[in-house]
């Protein structure tokens, strides 16, 4: 692993608040190239909050962000030209068909991939005509990671990946992850679920109360949390969460 | 295999300029079909036309000396213009932010800003479209002569235009989903009208009601229109009453649009 290079996505101290509540407090991560990097949390923990910063979405009220050294909200249109991102909840108008979005969002990046295939890679070939409204839940997911790859990005930021699929659909979308770290796309992962973070990813930030509470790889967190647990339990990233985002491991 | 997800690199390179026709022409697609708002924007005031032509019968002393067609082409076409500026525009613009599909573009290096732009382009060309059906079709078919001072006219359409976008992006701004925006355009779209004189021809409103609507937007609009088209410059304070409103809506609307 090269260490001189850029780092995909580096976070130093990031304070962020609404209003009085705070959201994100001194936060410090980094995401080295090439990996899948999970960001895991309860809901309202700050996990799309910091994923935000990272997008520019939003600006931090302190601490840094950079994205490939480059900072993501002052120099927006350089920083998308390598993030791609599928956001939480949000959708497409209607009438427009899966060909219709993809070219268009084609047409946003200088360096796009090839449309065609990419519907085809996503199993959409079938509804390339069709309109968004008239998806499958599955579907409109597999549309909206098709929009977040299409500009060749280097890091894809996926908030809330399989939230709301069937079992199949998850697993085909976990190895569709895979597949994008096996092509050197680095991968930064927003889930709740622990179950995914633990299969997919090199390494995991518990974020607890818009703080870091561990960062490791799984098999560190869960050998890290066994301490506390019962003996005789096969941990999982499940238990090491609980374990570690309540203090009993300390 | 995979190697499609990652490596594919068009040789063609996207700029940010055919990003925007791209967005112009995906917006016109979508608005072509949503098929009541076309109806009733494009299919009423030229229903209206022929309706209107058909009883026409010749220049009215009570209508100012027009013909009863002549005298409602300006109102229709302020019709078919906050039709789709105060109807059309918030709600996908307000509908498009409740989904979340500003902020999407947003993570984009094209921006929503250039949607925003592409929305009012294609609202405009259907607006310059239908007004141009409406003058061509009344002249060709019930003798209405097209305007007789062509720049006073663009002038007036451009700056009616310019005034109901600008309330439609304040609607926008102001409204969470695009239902409310629905509404509140609606809401806008009946006295604004009564003032263009859609009910009552400026003609034969009550001075008092006159002069009111004449500080109105469409009171102004038609009051313009309907001088060039008849050959005179539109006055003066009629195309400030325009451009005043264009800027205070513009200003709020810049002011309190929000993207998420």
């Amino acid at each position: 692993m090269t260490t001189t290079r850029t780092p995909p996505l580096e976070i130093t101290n990031l304070r962020k608040r609404y209003g009085r509540k705070v959201a994100v407090d001194d936060l410090s991560l980094r995401v080295n190239e090439g990996e899948i990097f999970g960001i895991l949390g309860p809901n309202g923990a700050g996990k799309t909050t910091t994923v935000e910063c990272a997008e520019g979405l939003r600006h931090p009220d302190g601490g840094t962000v950079r994205v490939f050294g480059i900072d993501p909200y002052r120099d927006r249109a350089e920083a998308r030209q390598l993030v791609g991102v599928q956001l939480q909840e949000s959708q497409l108008p209607d009438k427009i068909t899966v060909a219709e979005a993809v070219s268009l969002y084609a047409s946003f990046y200088p360096r796009h991939a090839d449309t065609e295939a990419l519907i085809a890679r996503l199993g959409l070939t079938e509804k390339r005509n069709a309109r968004y409204r008239k998806l499958s839940g599955g579907q409109k997911q597999r549309l909206s990671i098709a929009l977040a790859l299409v500009g060749s990005p280097r890091l894809v930021v996926f908030d809330e990946l399989t939230t709301g699929l069937d079992p199949a659909a998850r697993r085909q979308s976990w190895k569709l992850v895979e597949e994008l770290r096996d092509d050197g796309v680095t991968v930064l992962l927003v889930t709740h679920y622990a179950d995914e973070a633990e299969r997919l990813c090199d390494r995991v930030a518990l974020i607890q109360a818009g703080r870091l509470a561990a960062c490791g790889r799984p098999d560190e967190l869960i050998s890290r949390s066994t301490a506390v647990l019962p003996s005789g339990i096969h941990a999982t990233l499940d238990d090491a969460i609980v374990a570690l985002t309540t203090g009993e491991a300390r | 295999m995979t190697a499609v997800l990652a490596e594919p690199v068009h040789p063609r390179p996207g700029s940010p300029r055919s990003a925007f026709r791209n967005l112009v022409a995906v917006e016109a697609k979508l608005l072509v079909r949503e098929v009541v708002p076309l109806l009733w924007g494009v299919g009423f005031p030229m229903i209206l036309l022929a309706v209107m032509g058909a009883f026409s019968h010749g220049p009215d002393k009570s209508l100012g000396g027009f013909s009863l067609v002549a005298s409602y082409e300006p109102i229709l076409i302020a019709f078919t213009c906050s039709t789709f500026a105060l109807q059309g525009l918030p709600t996908v613009l307000a509908g498009y932010r409740e989904r979340g599909i500003l902020r999407r573009l947003n993570a984009t290096p094209v921006g929503a800003g250039r949607l925003l732009g592409a929305q009012l382009t294609v609202n405009l060309s259907v607006t310059l479209i239908v007004t141009l059906g409406i003058l061509i079709v009344g002249a060709a078919a019930f003798g209405v002569p097209l305007p007789r001072q062509p720049a006073g006219f663009i002038v007036a359409l451009v700056l009616t235009a310019a005034a109901m976008l600008t309330l439609g992006l304040l609607v926008a701004s102001l409204a969470r989903t695009g239902r409310v925006a629905g509404a509140v355009g609606t809401m806008l779209f009946l006295p604004l009208m009564f003032f263009a004189g859609l009910w009552l021809p400026q003609a034969t409103m009550p001075a008092a009601l006159r002069r009111v609507g004449d500080d109105t937007p469409l009171g102004a609009a038609v009051a313009a229109l309907q001088h060039s088209m008849a050959g005179q410059w539109p006055s003066a304070s009629g195309l400030a009453t325009l451009a005043g409103y264009t800027v205070a809506f513009g200003v709020l609307a810049w002011r309190l649009f929000r993207w998420e």
